[in-house]
């Protein structure tokens, strides 16, 4: 059965261990946006010992390219793009410090097996609703890689921003077990 | 001979650039609907009504229905009694682009394929110009997203593999498409032609409105076969579980070479945006 949890972050172990594929979330506080192009640059900057443009440490990444802000709002269209493309990048920034990240898509086997192993979380958005997701969203502000446009890392403040839990700290899969429950051929 | 000027051509692609980015077509909506009512798990259900809601947001407020505006996809019918006047036509629907999506707040997606680099106004356009009877033009705009072209392939399918290996590899692109290309999509089919005219026709059966069907019966029964066993397979609304996985199925078909058997598969998403107007 599925509960509706609100969280905020920074995440911590304890508050990532309890949840469960399925678990409804209500996510509070500050997240980064990253998308390829900024994977890759992080990627590059941990090969060097550079410091980081944020804080890995409990953070949440959200695998977005917002459309443009219009006048008055904080931000575009802002729904998830397909998580698999950061799979090769994802298990290096779990097992340095980052606890969650936002997404659509299945994941590979290294990187359920890294939430697992260091106690971490893989959210799914429902991908296709930038407009309503854009609601949950506060503020944004560029905070490096400016020149990547769309791709450029963004803090983003959020409140109440739904979510469903898709990989657990135990193994759990909503993908894999919602086809398994609906399908009705082998 | 008509005279159209060009400026008429990038006036109606920019306002279709953001028509189709912000207003769900009425059959998508129609067919959200419709699945609701079908749809087993309570969680599709909900999907499908956040679906629903999302589409309200995007129409009230002129905001894109996705993030990702896509790349812009141009159909271009041209009558061939038509005469462009003032500039070249292709010029003027790049053109077109490029005011869309900067008047409507679009995101731009176009980069350099190699170095990544955002080229900043969403050009160039994916022209498909066909010279056709009479003196009208019909553009259409069909923004594409990346995460469901991502998993569309072409296939050179052995004559002898037939439409039972036609129906397996489609099941097949769908299953592991799983989650990724934001169901409940449409798949496009493309069959026959050639390598290039199998995926030209796959996109092209991705424009035909839900709800409809291929005028051959024996197409329209294999999209009625098609359309049912992936809704077996149960990835459902958002890939959450459910029966509703597809909205349609909509397949082309053309002659081919004895010696070949062409497949494309066009998967869309589930927001199917296009829009068209006629000059």
């Amino acid at each position: 059965m599925s509960r509706e949890i609100r969280l905020q972050t920074p995440l911590t172990d304890e508050a990532v261990t309890p949840l469960r594929a399925g678990d409804r979330v209500l996510l509070n506080g500050t997240v980064y946006t990253a998308r390829d192009a900024a994977h890759k640059r992080l990627i590059a900057l941990m090969d060097d010992n550079q410091p980081l443009p944020f804080d890995l440490k409990g953070a949440v990444i959200y695998y977005v390219g917002p459309a443009p802000a219009p006048p008055g709002k904080p931000i575009g269209s802002a729904g998830p793009t397909t998580s698999y493309r950061m799979d090769p990048f994802a298990p290096r920034l779990i097992a340095a410090g980052l606890k969650g990240m936002i997404g659509k898509g299945n994941r590979s086997s290294e990187v359920i097996e890294a939430i697992r192993r260091y106690k971490a979380v893989y959210f799914g958005a429902i991908g296709g609703t930038g407009a309503l997701i854009a609601k949950s969203i506060v503020s944004s502000e560029i905070i490096a890689y400016e020149d990547l446009g769309p791709e450029a890392i963004r803090r983003i403040e959020v409140r109440d921003l739904p979510l469903f839990v898709i990989n657990d700290t135990v193994g759990g899969d909503l993908y894999q077990e919602g086809m398994k429950r609906y399908a009705q051929a082998p | 001979m008509r005279e159209i000027p060009v400026s008429e051509v990038t006036e109606t692609v920019a306002r279709l650039c953001v028509e189709a980015n912000t207003d769900l077509g009425a059959d998508v909506e129609e067919a959200f609907r419709r699945m609701k009512e079908t749809e087993v798990s309570p969680t599709g259900k909900e999907v499908l009504d956040l679906l629903l809601k999302n589409a309200r947001i995007a129409r009230e407020e002129r905001m894109p229905i996705c993030q990702d505006t896509g790349l812009a996809v141009v159909f271009i019918d041209v009558g061939q009694d038509v005469h462009f006047t003032g500039g070249d036509l292709e010029g003027a629907i790049h053109e077109g682009v490029r005011r869309g999506y900067e008047k409507g707040y679009l995101r731009k997606s176009t980069c350099h394929p190699f170095t990544r680099k955002n080229l900043g106004d969403n050009t160039p356009a994916i022209i498909h110009t066909h010279i056709v009877p009479g003196d009208r033009v019909r553009i259409t705009v069909e923004p594409k997203g990346g995460g469901s072209e991502n998993m569309s392939r072409v296939v050179m399918l052995a004559p002898a593999e037939g439409v039972e290996g036609i129906k397996a590899y489609i099941l097949q692109r769908v299953r592991e498409s799983g989650s990724n290309p934001c169901p409940p999509i449409v798949v496009g089919v493309g069959i026959g032609g050639t390598f290039e005219r199998a995926a030209l026709l796959a996109k092209k059966a991705t424009l035909r409105p839900i709800g409809t069907e291929n005028p051959d019966p024996e197409l329209a029964a294999l999209e009625a076969e098609l359309l049912e066993k992936i809704n077996q397979i149960g990835i459902g609304p958002g890939g959450l579980g459910g029966k509703t996985t597809a909205l349609a199925v909509h397949i082309e078909m053309m002659p081919c070479h004895i010696a070949s058997l062409p497949l494309a598969v066009n998967i869309q998403c589930h927001a199917g945006r296009h829009k068209e107007a006629v000059l």
